[in-house]
């Protein structure tokens, strides 16, 4: 019994190594391993034998049916290798084929940036809100310390609205700037006051590659006790160098506003040449971005703010000049023109 | 305005090279926008005197000059008709970089002979140089010019053109911009001699002024100068009027520019003997007057506008522009000169009612000091007599009803801190202030002074003007750069901002893209959105650019649908577009409201052309999908009920209802406006008022915990009559509560189902939040389902 036992171990081993099919490989189980196999007929004949007999013949029996099932598992673990290299050859595509088509949407250059300012001055504790865009000169002008016939309006070139009240002292205008907004929010405020406006602007101007009739600001204002202009330089400076990066170089100029005193221009190192000089910068290694200065202590007063107790600064830049200048747009009138085949860039 | 360096120098010593200088005035608030450097190129060109003039030996039109160059003498070949012994020219050496007179090529100059004769140089013309246009005769300097010295040195200049803020009508003037640089550089000006002798005419007795609204003329001062000879300029006046971009006239009138420049005050000169009745009268203009301008223009005057009158009619326009009659001519023997101080507002308003818009007018609508007046007079008046003769007349003419005196500010450096955040100490601010001329007292204290403001600086009200004062002569750079370090004021919600955020990015990820078009269109465009309906007249701009942005938008429809047609031009594939942006809507007496609306249209393919798929075109029920995104986030029922837009195909269009509320509209364009906008293809529309979506998206969502039993999933298909809407199926079907989703996954019309009725597949999922239903339950249900069905609708199960 022994030797045909060994006998029928190495018949189905050996016809286990030739085995290239799963199908076979059922066939040889069953043959082998199955109910009506001689191997499992002798395991449920064991009962019968002597007990000597039963002791020797059924520990080799056992041996072999567990390195029968190994060799099993480890032949059908091998031809399932092999099968799935087979298909992965086989089922290789062509992957420089274009995808599938899904349209994306992207969200306009300009609100992409004022999003981006927004967040950098809104991590600096700044409040975002927002105002009309058609005004009161009141708002536009006159509390911002510029009345009727003063030659600041000059630098804002207004579209009016064609707009009566009786009394006719209230005009109605497309706000030139978003600095009117101060006034609303100081009206409805108390220090302490941090806020950005970001807002469509709107100027009587013909325009061309560097004007536009409309175009975006971001205002902001803060006003507390102990402001000062080094906190409006320190505020300026590191927003300038969230968005421009941070090897950026500003300065401070001293400039003009009728609502502000002292007043500064904040200008950005040419990130053309570097301060150099060029065509960019016209020749001063400089680029205006933004006006600003402290609040003008009749401003203040106009709100009922006392200027001798609270001290506050404000700023205003034009947006649209930002994106020009990262992205070297030579032409402002893009943005609003809306070709798809521009703002698909962004 | 445009600056002379040769000019400043007249008034302060330049101890900065140039650049630096320029970059100085830039940081102190002047800034130097350009700078044009006139000699440039005038490299190997020296002073040269004529010392012979001898005819050329082979031809008879040119002649031998021997020029004395300091060092040597060269003699040249020329053919000028000015040559004279003694006189001092310009002179190029071989190797010079000249402007060829003829070509006006610029060219290197070479070794030549001519005639025989060697010229190691010429003579040179103001064209060859730059300098004008002349090429008449060569260029005859100043007798005191040095022989030998780089012409460059003599009258290479350099032109600052300066961009002078509105409040800085003091630096508008060569002196202004001379005080800047020395408070800048620490020097002191020096400024011209006003002083002259007078004759013994006393003036009164010659001419008399009188101020009819002293309001608007504060002064008027006037000199007289008799015998005087009008002609042209000397060279180096004419020369100074240039650089600053002004045309030389004659003598008298230059000389009032000229002073103008100097001093930033306007002067005007009057022919005296046309004066009418001796006498000037500033009052405002009689209706019906009219006056003829200097430039030749006829113009109405109106009766809210100051004028210059003799004792008949105006004779000028107050402190914007002379009039013809009185002008200076040749024939003029007799002068009186004007330098008076006018209200600001007086003058900007005429000036902008007239459109007219002067030198003069530039500076007095900036509020130009009333102390001004005298001196520029006295100037003007001295050079006339030095430039053109005659014989001052004893005395000026001085009405000053507007005096005032200038009041001291009381001023702390401590303020300086306060606003600046850098300490500056008082004698520093003492010191800076003196520069720029402020007289400044101690006071009982020791941080605060007295300060005066010079009274060329009208700008100067208050400390905080002081303060800047201070700053931009010490330096922004100075200033240290510190962050806020008071208290971060509470963040007030803003609801509005964060639907905004939300609905945009629904419309990016369903591949729209965003544009921003003008609030500004025509009522045109307006119009084309709603053919059929009456229009809420828009807010119109009453000074319009162009006519296609004359009124404020009252629908974002108009400029979407206009960007959509354009951009079918270029775009192949599907188009989707949308806008979140305001809309104007008039109100009585009161600003617009501006309501905040979401726009999208989109049509053509839904994908691109692609080797995949070949999906269909855009249609409603794309576009519907697209408002269900932007909607089922609030977690209300949407409803899509029948709709009036006029401007959306009948058929086709709903109004998007949610929790009772009317929120937007969607559907097909009309046909009739999509051909007003010329667009190709069926266009589908989607509006959104964000107003009424506000209070419905600021609801407190609450959570709705996870069903803890597995739904069970049954399809049916019913067929159903044409008439009866899926909407009221559905209705049914959801009616029974274990009924947890109904998704319609078939609709059929054909040979399978009678005509006129229509066979819906639905997917039913039944849930129950307490079991797992069993079938005899869900049996049960779908019974009780298909009887509603069949009751309400004539549904009947499909076999």
């Amino acid at each position: 019994m022994p030797r045909e036992l060994e006998e029928l171990a190495s018949q189905a081993f050996e016809e286990l190594d030739k085995i290239s099919d799963p199908k076979e490989l059922e066939t040889w189980q069953i043959r082998y391993l199955g109910k009506k196999s001689p191997l499992m007929q002798l395991l449920h004949s064991l009962a019968t034998l002597p007990l000597e007999e039963r002791r020797i013949t059924g520990g080799r029996a056992n041996e072999i049916k567990k390195a029968l099932e190994t060799g099993l598992g480890k032949r059908r673990e091998a031809l399932k290798e092999a099968q799935i290299a087979v298909s992965l050859q086989r089922e290789s595509l062509d992957i420089s084929l274009p995808g599938q088509p899904i349209p994306l949407g992207r969200l306009h250059p300009i609100t992409q940036i004022l999003k981006e300012i927004c967040d950098i001055f809104v991590g600096m504790g700044f409040q975002v809100v927002e105002g009309p865009e058609v005004e009161w000169d009141y708002y536009n002008f006159e509390a911002l310390n510029i009345p009727k016939d003063h030659p600041a309006r000059d630098m804002m070139a207004t579209l009016w609205i064609d707009f009566e009240l009786e009394t006719g002292d209230r005009e109605m205008l497309l706000r030139t700037h978003t600095s009117p907004m101060q006034i609303r929010v100081m009206e409805k405020l108390r220090p302490p006051i941090r806020v950005i406006v970001p807002g469509r602007v709107y100027r009587h101007e013909a325009t061309d590659a560097t004007h536009e009739s409309m175009f975006h600001q971001v205002e902001g204002l803060a006003v507390d006790r102990n402001i000062t202009l080094a906190d409006l330089k320190g505020t300026l400076f590191e927003f300038a160098r969230c968005l421009f990066g941070s090897e950026r170089q500003a300065r401070f100029r001293c400039d003009y506003f009728p609502f502000v005193e002292p007043g500064v221009e904040m200008a950005i190192d040419c990130i053309v040449c570097k301060g150099a000089g060029c065509r960019l910068c016209g020749g001063s290694g400089w680029i205006e971005i933004l006006g600003a200065g402290m609040v003008h202590p009749d401003v203040l007063r106009r709100v009922n703010i006392d200027p001798e107790v609270y001290t506050g600064f404000a700023f205003g830049m034009g947006v649209e000049r930002i994106p020009m200048l990262r992205y070297g747009i030579d032409d402002i009138r893009l943005f609003y023109s809306n070709d798809l085949r521009f703002l698909k860039q962004f | 305005m445009k600056v002379s360096l040769r000019w400043l120098r007249d008034y302060v010593d330049i101890t900065l090279p140039i650049k630096e200088l320029a970059e100085r005035l830039t940081m102190a608030g002047i800034e130097v926008k350009e700078m044009q450097i006139t000699g440039g190129t005038w490299e190997n060109i020296v002073i040269g005197e004529i010392v012979a003039v001898e005819a050329h030996p082979n031809a008879d039109r040119l002649k031998l000059v021997t020029v004395h160059l300091g060092q040597k003498q060269l003699t040249v070949v020329s053919g000028a008709p000015n040559l004279r012994t003694g006189d001092k020219v310009p002179f190029a050496y071989v190797g010079a970089q000249l402007i060829d007179g003829h070509t006006g090529e610029i060219i290197q100059l070479k070794p030549a002979k001519i005639r025989g004769a060697l010229s190691e140089g010429v003579v040179c013309s103001e064209k060859e140089l730059g300098i004008s246009d002349s090429h008449e005769g060569i260029m005859v300097l100043s007798p005191e010019a040095p022989a030998g010295t780089p012409l460059a040195d003599y009258l290479g200049d350099v032109i600052f053109n300066l961009d002078v803020t509105p409040n800085r009508p003091d630096c508008l003037s060569v002196i202004g911009v001379a005080r800047e640089i020395a408070a800048l550089t620490e020097q002191t000006v020096r400024l011209p001699q006003v002083s002259y002798e007078e004759s013994t005419e006393v003036i009164d007795s010659l001419a008399s002024v009188k101020i009819v609204e002293p309001v608007l003329c504060p002064r008027y001062c006037a000199s007289m100068i008799i015998g005087v000879s009008v002609a042209p300029s000397p060279r180096w006046l004419q020369q100074r009027l240039l650089a600053c971009g002004m045309r030389p006239i004659n003598n008298i009138v230059d000389v009032t520019n000229y002073v103008m420049l100097e001093y930033g005050q306007p002067l005007h000169a009057f022919d005296y003997h046309r004066i009418a009745g001796r006498q000037i009268i500033v009052r405002l203009a009689k209706g019906g007057e009219v006056i003829t301008t200097l430039d030749g223009m006829e113009r109405a005057m109106t009766s809210d506008m100051l004028v210059i009158a003799d004792a008949e009619h105006p004779v000028a326009i107050a402190g914007i522009m002379g009039g013809l009659d009185t002008e200076i001519s040749e024939e003029t023997t007799a002068v009186l000169i004007e330098s008076a101080n006018f209200n600001r507002s007086a003058i900007r308003q005429t000036s902008a009612n007239l459109g007219l818009r002067t030198e003069a007018s530039l500076r007095f609508e900036k509020g130009l000091s009333s102390e001004l007046p005298l001196p520029a007079l006295k100037r003007a008046t001295r050079l006339i007599l030095e430039i053109a003769g005659g014989k001052a007349a004893k005395g000026i003419l001085d009405v000053y009803p507007g005096r005032q005196e200038r009041q001291p500010l009381l001023f702390s450096t401590v303020q300086i801190s306060r606003l600046l955040g850098v300490e500056v100490g008082t004698d520093e601010a003492i010191r800076t202030l003196t520069f720029l001329s402020f007289e400044c007292q101690k006071t009982g204290s020791s941080e605060q002074i007295s300060v005066t403001a010079p009274y060329w600086r009208t700008d100067i009200s208050n400390c905080a003007d002081l303060v800047e004062e201070v700053a931009r002569i010490i330096g922004y750079d100075k200033i240290p750069a510190t962050m806020l370090s008071t208290p971060i004021p509470v963040p007030e919600l803003k609801p509005e901002f964060t639907l905004r955020e939300k609905l945009r990015s629904i419309m990016v990820s369903c591949g729209f893209q965003e544009v921003l078009t003008y609030s500004l269109t025509s009522l045109d465009m307006l119009r084309r959105v709603s053919p059929d309906s009456q229009l809420t007249t828009p807010l119109k701009v009453a000074n319009p650019i162009t006519k296609e942005q004359e009124y404020l938008r009252t629908t974002l429809r108009a400029k979407l649908l206009a960007t959509l047609n354009q951009n079918q031009r270029y775009e192949t594939g599907g188009i989707r577009l949308f806008e979140i942006g305001k809309v104007f809507l008039p109100q009585e007496k009161d600003l617009p409201e501006e309501r905040e609306k979401l726009c999208a249209v989109l049509s053509g393919p839904r994908s691109e052309l692609s080797w995949r798929d070949q999906e269909g075109l855009i249609d409603f029920f794309n576009t519907k999908g697209v408002m269900e995104n932007l909607l089922s986030w609030l977690g209300e029922e949407i409803k899509f009920d029948v709709s009036e837009d006029r401007g959306l195909h009948p058929g086709k269009r709903a109004d998007i209802i949610v929790d009772g509320i009317k929120v937007g509209v969607m559907g097909e364009l009309h046909p009739k406006v999509s051909e007003a906008f010329e667009l190709s293809g069926t266009t589908y529309l989607i509006e959104l008022d964000l107003k009424e979506l506000l209070p419905l998206a600021t609801r407190l969502k609450k959570y709705s915990p996870l069903p803890r039993f597995p739904g069970v999933i049954r399809d049916i298909a019913i067929v159903v009559a044409e008439s009866a809407s899926y909407q009221q199926v559905k209705n049914i079907i959801q009616s029974f509560p274990p009924v947890a989703k109904v998704n319609l996954f078939d609709l059929y019309r054909g040979e399978q189902v009678p005509r006129g009725k229509k066979s819906l597949a639905l997917r039913i999922v039944y849930q129950a939040p307490t079991h797992t239903l069993t079938d005899e339950e869900i049996i049960k249900v779908q019974e009780q389902i298909l009887d509603t069905l069949y009751r309400e609708l004539g549904a009947t199960l499909r076999s």
